[in-house]
């Protein structure tokens, strides 16, 4: 088994409400030298056998059609997680 | 006239859109988000609330159901289809229209009564109104601010497709949109909720007594008497 990694971030020129919520929690904190946060997202997707191409591009396709919705999110990224440092190896280290 | 309301798994507002399509006039008929199956309804609503507790975007899964894709059949035939609030957010990532919703530029929930202007006059579900009217019905959402391209804007603008816009804009929404349709008019989408202002005791306050407001029922008569023309 494998790992694909997506990631999507709300478009650049979109208000984040939500990273601006976060934002202002951190300077309550005290944390001032973070002056901006957004929030993105990251799925995990699994797969039965080998992340090869086939799989890559399947995953692709998924991304742009059914994770993001193009009017108001980009995906940024798509990569295969390193076998060594999957999400489960992660969360134990 | 037979009205479909489609039920999907974190519906809240169906048996009231329900109640608006009987006060209105026509038979509501309860439909099942897993069927491949509209009954023979003449037109369909999708209803408000938090179908699958909002996950992944809100409407995003919902607008993947089984009967989605009689919906967007149905649709792409001309059969009108009222998207109300989660609708709404499903006929935008169906396709059917245009732009996007995202949270409300305060991060909050915003439940209020809601004046809004009735610029397009001639959809399947706005037929009724004068032009410019300004009405006022229920708003409740999160997630109700209307994005879409300059491009897009643009063409809704021109194209006459904003159907509703806020008289005070509560969210953010690009140019105070509070709705819109498809080119054919026959799919509209709106954040605000006009099956919650259809009785008078039960709806928005007015001048002239508390809760006596009914200026949604319009949307749901506006249907019916197209109907009507089209027999």
């Amino acid at each position: 088994m494998s790992t694909i990694v997506v990631e999507i971030m709300p478009k650049a020129e979109l208000l984040d409400p939500q990273g601006k919520a976060v934002a202002r929690a951190l300077g309550r904190l005290g944390q001032t030298q973070f002056s901006a946060v957004r929030v993105g997202k990251r799925f995990e997707i699994t797969v039965d056998g080998p992340a090869d191409a086939a799989a890559l591009a399947a995953a692709a396709e998924l991304a742009d059609t059914v994770l993001s919705n193009s009017v108001i999110e980009d995906v940024v990224g798509i990569h295969v997680a390193p076998a060594s440092t999957d999400a489960t190896a992660a969360a134990v280290n | 006239m037979r009205i479909g309301v489609v039920t999907f798994p974190g519906s809240l507002d169906d048996r009231d859109a329900q109640r608006a399509i009987r006060l209105a006039g026509a038979e509501p008929v309860a439909l099942w988000h897993g069927e491949h199956d509209l009954h023979g309804v003449d037109a369909l609503v999708l209803p408000g609330g938090f179908s699958y507790g909002d996950y992944l975007r809100a409407g995003a899964i919902a607008s993947l159901s089984p009967i989605m894709a009689e919906v967007i059949d149905a649709a792409n035939g001309g059969m009108p289809v009222l998207g109300i609030c989660n609708g709404f957010q499903m006929l935008t990532e169906a396709h059917l229209l245009e732009g996007g919703l995202i949270r409300n530029e305060a991060g909050r929930f915003i439940c209020r009564d809601q004046q809004l202007r009735i610029e397009n006059s001639t959809s399947d579900w706005t037929n009724g109104f004068a032009v410019n009217a300004e009405i006022t019905i229920p708003l409740k959402n999160g997630e109700g601010s209307f994005m879409a391209s300059a491009e897009t804007l643009a063409r809704l603008e021109g194209e006459g497709r904003i159907v509703a816009r806020y008289l005070g804009n509560p969210n953010g929404s690009l140019n105070d949109i509070a709705g819109v349709s498809n080119a054919r008019g026959n799919v509209v989408g709106l954040m605000p909720h006009p099956e919650h202002a259809v009785e008078a005791g039960f709806g928005p306050d007015t001048a002239e007594a508390m809760a006596s407001g009914v200026d949604g029922l319009t949307f749901f008569t506006s249907v019916i008497a197209r109907a009507l023309v089209a027999a």
